[in-house]
């Protein structure tokens, strides 16, 4: 269940529309089932009525799209946005990524999303009906009888490590504003640091030999916003559609991860919708710790305009030669 | 018709991949079921499916296909053709099955590709029906029937017995090296289970949904419908739906540089990608609509049109699980095929 219900957000998007603040709403429309929820952009009342989402289901970050949408748009762009949403929001503004003024952010509270995979795990599959209107899951499936399951049962992976329940943009906010939370997110990778060498490798071989180089990864990253990917371009010479042999499954994510070290604001999307379910937001958030370890905590998205710290000098930072040292150690 | 206890699967499964690999779909390490080879201690999965399609079997998604070796002014062409041995898919669901009858129309055509060809015909596939069908499969969409026999051979499992029946003449084969561990049987325990399985099909939320309106000589009435722009909004271009799906069947081929000379090799491609249609001239489909559009009107028209009306796609249901914007085929039929499917 959300504290925020759907109609608030209905109210507001049908009022931002008919005073025309906004020309469209970036909002999650109905799917077949209860959970197939998808990113939509709607510009009539009618059309939310009808369509309009707001559940545990409604884990999709909509900044990206504000990069494409923002292009096409004459005026401005309604977007809800949840807390870990706004990261993604800042740090896309940080990089010039979308014209701030074609965009009215609403900051809504999020209490975790759910993952379906997980409600299949435990109720079984062929699900028909998920109800998360109450204070628990209640579910339908084609083989059993209704069941009654603990949100906390089948929160995603990321919300289970939720770093903040604060909005760090909008233009307005539906609801109370959250706090950054005191998460655990390094506990994992904790847990990669204490292997071996040759068990790491072992871990991420057997992880990324799943691949299927769909790309879904990156095309949902908000970080990665590039024009033409290297990896999609034919003329960069290292363009590559399937992985040849290990070492290039390897090689597009170690590559990637470099890639938006420092502007990861670790939103957790690319394991959300990795459908080999590897779980690639491990590979940023090492990143992330190291960063944080080297240079000082630092969380991309925080707010707009910030030097990351790769991207920034300052005569404190640490020797390149001690970043080595400490990385032959924990090798 | 033939039969053996469930508990004699392991030394059925020896007995099979003395002659060969075999491949079944397996527990993975992330609880999805993979096809995986068998070797002692490899369970069948209950899984309804495999996120992977077993497409990979015939038309894996990289193949090398040729060496060239320079020496000198020589050029050396090495065969390094390596689809020549025997192998047995197990498990496949009908489904499965019916998407290499899709792929054999595009491959086994004049020119036919030799690489496919001799996959499949070193293959023998099992196919298993189904007993446990989820939401989101629809494979009645397309005739298909989900406890039929179809492959070379079938196989139906119920809870304490496996029941076999041959169906081709690679099928008697394989049989043939399984008689000591089987018995022979009638149908009555089979019949029941279809019973039970199409009441079951009969439950399914995707089960009206129809190709009434689709199939070849439709191109005009749905090329320019507006609703492909609703329909592609959301769309990331990334391949997932492509890659999961059973009959997509488009790839690249490209040359990958030794230092000394080339392979030469082929990689599945997906039209949902930016430079999938890029030529010397540029790229007919600028945006993701265009490309969108391809991949269903492909799969919905013309297809069937240069395929004696068989759709090019099976019901699997794999997109409708793993596209991360929920955005798939049911739906475009819904949106694009008009009253029969509303």
């Amino acid at each position: 269940m959300q504290k925020i219900s759907r109609e608030q957000l209905i109210d507001k998007a049908v009022s931002l529309l008919s005073n025309n603040t906004v020309e469209a709403v970036l909002g999650w429309k109905k799917g077949e089932f209860d959970y197939d929820v998808t990113p939509a952009l709607f510009t009539s009342a009618d059309k939310l009525a009808a369509e309009f989402v707001w559940d545990d289901f409604c884990g999709a970050n909509f900044s990206k799209y504000l990069v494409k949408h923002t292009k096409k748009a004459e005026g401005k762009i309604l977007v809800f946005l949840k807390p870990c949403d706004t990261y993604s929001f800042n740090q896309l503004l940080t990089e010039h990524r979308f014209d701030r003024d074609k965009v009215y952010a609403v900051g809504i509270p999020c209490d975790g999303m759910v993952d379906i995979d997980k409600i299949k795990t435990l109720c079984g599959e062929g699900i028909v009906a998920v109800d998360c209107t109450g204070d628990t899951l209640r579910v339908n499936t084609l083989y059993d009888d209704e069941k009654a399951i603990n949100k906390e049962d089948v929160l995603a992976e990321r919300c289970l490590h939720c770093k903040s329940k604060k909005h760090v943009a909008y233009d307005e906010l539906l609801g109370e504003d959250g706090e950054v939370l005191a998460s655990n997110r390094f506990d994992e990778i904790e847990k990669l640091e204490a292997m071996t060498p040759d068990e790491r490798f072992a871990f991420w071989q057997n992880e990324l030999s799943r691949c299927i180089r769909c790309n879904a990864c990156r095309d949902v990253c908000p970080a990665c916003t590039c024009e033409k990917c290297v990896f999609a371009n034919p003329d960069s010479g290292v363009e590559n559609k399937a992985a040849a042999n290990s070492f290039e499954e390897k090689m597009f994510h170690i590559i990637r991860a470099f890639h938006v070290a420092g502007r990861c604001t670790d939103c957790g999307e690319c394991s959300r919708v990795c459908p080999q379910n590897i779980p690639l937001h491990l590979l940023n958030r090492k990143f992330i710790k190291d960063i944080n370890t080297f240079y000082g905590e630092y969380q991309a998205g925080a707010e707009v305009g910030s030097r990351a710290p790769l991207v920034d000098y300052t005569t404190e930072d640490v020797e390149p030669g001690e970043v080595f040292d400490r990385g032959d150690q924990d090798a | 018709m033939r039969k053996c206890s469930l508990n004699k699967m392991d030394a059925v499964f020896a007995e099979i991949a003395k002659a060969g690999d075999l491949y079944l779909p397996a527990c993975g390490h992330d609880g999805k079921a993979v096809y995986t080879k068998w070797q002692e201690g490899v369970c069948w999965s209950d899984a309804v499916n495999t996120v992977r399609s077993p497409k990979d079997f015939f038309f894996p998604q990289m193949e090398n296909l040729v060496e060239f070796k320079t020496a000198g002014k020589n050029i050396d062409i090495i065969d390094i053709r390596d689809e020549k041995a025997d192998f047995v898919v197990f498990g496949v669901r009908p489904c499965d099955v019916k998407s290499f009858e899709v792929l054999d129309r595009v491959f086994l055509q004049e020119p036919v590709d030799s690489y496919y060809a001799s996959r499949r015909e070193h293959g023998t596939v099992v196919s298993v029906a189904c007993t446990k069908p989820v939401e989101t499969c629809f494979c009645t969409t397309f005739g298909i029937d989900a406890a039929g026999a179809c492959g070379d051979v079938t196989v139906w499992k119920t809870e304490t017995e496996v029941f076999w029946q041959a169906n081709t003449e690679k099928g008697e084969t394989l049989l043939a090296k399984l008689e000591a561990l089987t018995e022979a049987c009638d149908e009555s325990a089979v019949e029941d289970q279809q019973e039970k399985t199409h009441a079951i099909m009969n439950k399914l939320p995707l089960k009206d949904l129809s190709t009434e309106s689709f199939g070849g000589g439709k191109t005009n009435e749905f090329f320019n419908a507006p609703e492909w722009k609703e329909l592609s909004e959301a769309c990331l271009g990334c391949g997932t739906c492509t890659f999961v799906c059973p009959t997509c069947q488009c790839y690249d081929i490209k040359d990958f540089n030794t230092g000394n000379g080339v392979v030469r090799f082929r990689c599945w491609d997906s039209c949902m990608y930016s430079d999938f249609t890029k030529m010397a001239h540029g790229n007919p489909r600028l945006t993701q609509l265009e490309r969108f559009r391809q991949r269903f009107m492909h799969k919905l028209v013309y297809y069937p049109e240069n395929n004696d009306g068989l759709f090019s796609c099976v019901g699997c249901g794999r997109c409708l699980a793993k596209c991360p914007i929920s955005m798939n085929i049911v739906k475009v039929m819904k949106k694009i095929g008009g009253k029969e499917n509303e």
